[in-house]
């Protein structure tokens, strides 16, 4: 059961519609401990990367990890484009010209990603950002990858969401929530809520292809 | 949400339409929403360039012109501009002795800046970079993202853009904006929220008898939340912080910079001046140069900050030379 450019063009435009019903619930999060924009900027940059994502469908997964990263960087702003657009940008070097993915080559391709994300924000784990529910789920995925796919894709999902619950009660070491220092505690994390949702996605348009 | 706009998803691109409607002497529009002066790039001299989130003006559109920057890149209200803006503005105003980008200290802007700067020197420019962290309110640790750039950054574009425009070459104009933001040091407050127009509602509260000390200029929270004090209260808890850091000694030469917020009234600006020169006075710190309106702002915040510059002979030569931009303008 490989995964092929629709499929993972579906996960896209899944998280994509996600991230515009969830627009105002992570930019509540962000009045909180950021500047109040991380909704707004999520919704635009995927709504750019759903407007084109119809030619962005000529090549393999790779092509498309990499145009979609691209239009990101393009059009969110902040810290959310460059990282996200790391992400799927490496993810799509990985990828290479493959026309479809395995899905041990497709969580290899999300290791890459976190790698880059890793390079570019300099986060470490703790630090309160969307590592700490990243970095669990792929690991989580590295794990259990050899296995039932399904139920691959559901501990990713399920690891995100404890990564993203475990750090709320942390102290906040980058992008702006640092500025709280101590009042930064209590909070959830916008980039670990929006990374978590990305993990559904993926589960969600990924799990039932065969 | 009571404003002045037509659809929030216009509001920086219509701002930008009407500042070029407005100063078409000074400034043309490249796409994407970057602001270029109207007569770069100037071959052989160094280009300037800064940029940020909206909702800070006049910083950083108001002051492309003569004397200051080269080209300002306009992100959406209070997020970075995206690369392509930065590459864009760059290739606008090289003109063959390199750009330099002055950058505010936000982890958004810095990544964008590197993303720029990485794709301008794999085309051929030669770019340098300083980061401006002037805000005294932030723990400068490694648990944070470090100093936030404020009030130093209009400084920094003023005396920059002067020494570019004289001719100055892009290690010497790097060296200079370095020394600024290292003799730079603010600390502001706010007495109001503000509202980005794309969420609609304001981005913290405070109660009518509360103040939030050691504000950013995006609405972020700040050092403390206490009661509201009188002015003079306001402005010693301002300048406090800024005179424990040691940069500024008995004797020294100073630019005063007090700053409002967006919405704050000049007549209560120069309240605070009062109490500021009172204070600096009683120090031995001589006030040489001042600067008092509102120049980097954060929406309708009410609030203002205090930056104090360490001057010296360079700085202050830079700094009264003349500029001709749509914010700052003498000796023209």
């Amino acid at each position: 059961m490989p995964i092929t450019t629709p499929d993972l063009a579906g996960a896209f435009r899944l998280f994509g519609e996600r991230l515009a019903e969830e627009r105002d619930a992570l930019t509540r999060l962000d009045q909180a401990i950021g500047d109040g924009d991380h909704g707004i900027n999520m919704d635009r940059g995927f709504q750019a990367v759903l407007g084109s994502l119809p030619t962005f469908l000529d090549d393999g997964p790779g092509a498309l990890c990499k145009q979609v990263g691209m239009r990101l960087i393009s059009t969110v702003g902040g810290a959310s484009g460059p990282l996200y657009g790391t992400f799927f940008l490496r993810m799509g070097t990985a990828m290479g010209t493959a026309e479809k993915l395995e899905p041990v080559e497709l969580v290899a391709a999300l290791r890459a990603g976190l790698e880059g994300v890793i390079q570019r924000g300099k986060a470490v784990p703790d630090d309160k950002t969307m590592v700490d529910a990243m970095r669990p789920a792929i690991e989580a995925l590295e794990v259990s990858v050899g296995g039932d796919w399904q139920e691959a894709l559901a501990s990713a999902a399920c690891a995100a969401r404890q990564g993203r619950d475990r750090v709320t009660p942390l102290v906040a070491r980058k992008g702006r929530a640092s500025y709280l220092g101590e009042r930064s505690t209590g909070h959830q994390d916008p980039g670990a809520t929006s990374t978590t949702i990305l993990f559904e996605s993926l589960h969600d348009a990924l799990a039932t292809i065969s | 949400m009571k404003k002045l706009i037509n659809l929030p998803d216009r509001v920086v691109e219509e701002a930008l339409a009407g500042m070029v409607a407005a100063h078409g002497d000074l400034l043309r529009l490249e796409e994407p929403n970057v602001l270029v002066r109207r007569d770069a790039p100037h071959q052989g001299r160094v280009g300037v360039i800064s940029g940020g989130g909206s909702g800070h003006e006049p910083m950083h559109g108001g002051f492309v012109g003569r004397g200051m920057l080269d080209a300002a890149c306009a992100g959406a209200v209070f997020t970075s501009p995206v690369p392509d803006q930065m590459l864009a503005a760059t290739k606008a105003v090289d003109g063959g002795a390199g750009v330099l980008h002055i950058i505010k200290n936000y982890t958004g802007d810095i990544m964008n800046f590197e993303l720029a700067a990485e794709l301008a020197q794999a085309e051929g420019t030669e770019v340098a970079s300083v980061v401006i962290a002037d805000d005294v309110a932030v723990q400068d640790s490694l648990y944070t993202a470090g100093r936030r750039g404020v009030g130093g950054t209009v400084l920094a574009e003023k005396i920059v853009g002067a020494a570019a425009e004289e001719g100055a070459d892009l290690q010497a104009v790097k060296a200079l904006c370095q020394r600024v933001q290292d003799n730079a040091r603010s600390m502001g407050m706010a007495l109001t929220s503000c509202t980005v127009p794309a969420a609609g509602t304001p981005t913290f509260e405070l109660s009518d008898d509360e103040m939030e000390i050691g504000i950013g200029i995006h609405g972020e929270p700040g050092r403390r939340r206490v009661k509201l004090a009188s002015a003079d209260e306001i402005a010693d808890m301002l300048v406090a912080p800024i005179l424990e850091e040691g940069v500024f000694a008995r004797g020294d030469s100073v630019l005063a910079f007090v700053n409002g917020m967006g919405g704050t009234p000049l007549i209560e600006l120069y309240v605070v001046y009062r109490k500021v020169d009172e204070i600096l006075r009683a120090r031995g710190i001589e006030i040489a140069r001042n600067l008092v309106g509102s120049y980097i702002t954060s929406l309708e915040m009410a609030g203002t900050s205090v930056t104090l510059l360490k001057l010296d002979d360079e700085m202050t030569r830079y700094w009264d030379a003349p500029v001709h931009t749509p914010a700052l303008r003498w000796g023209v």
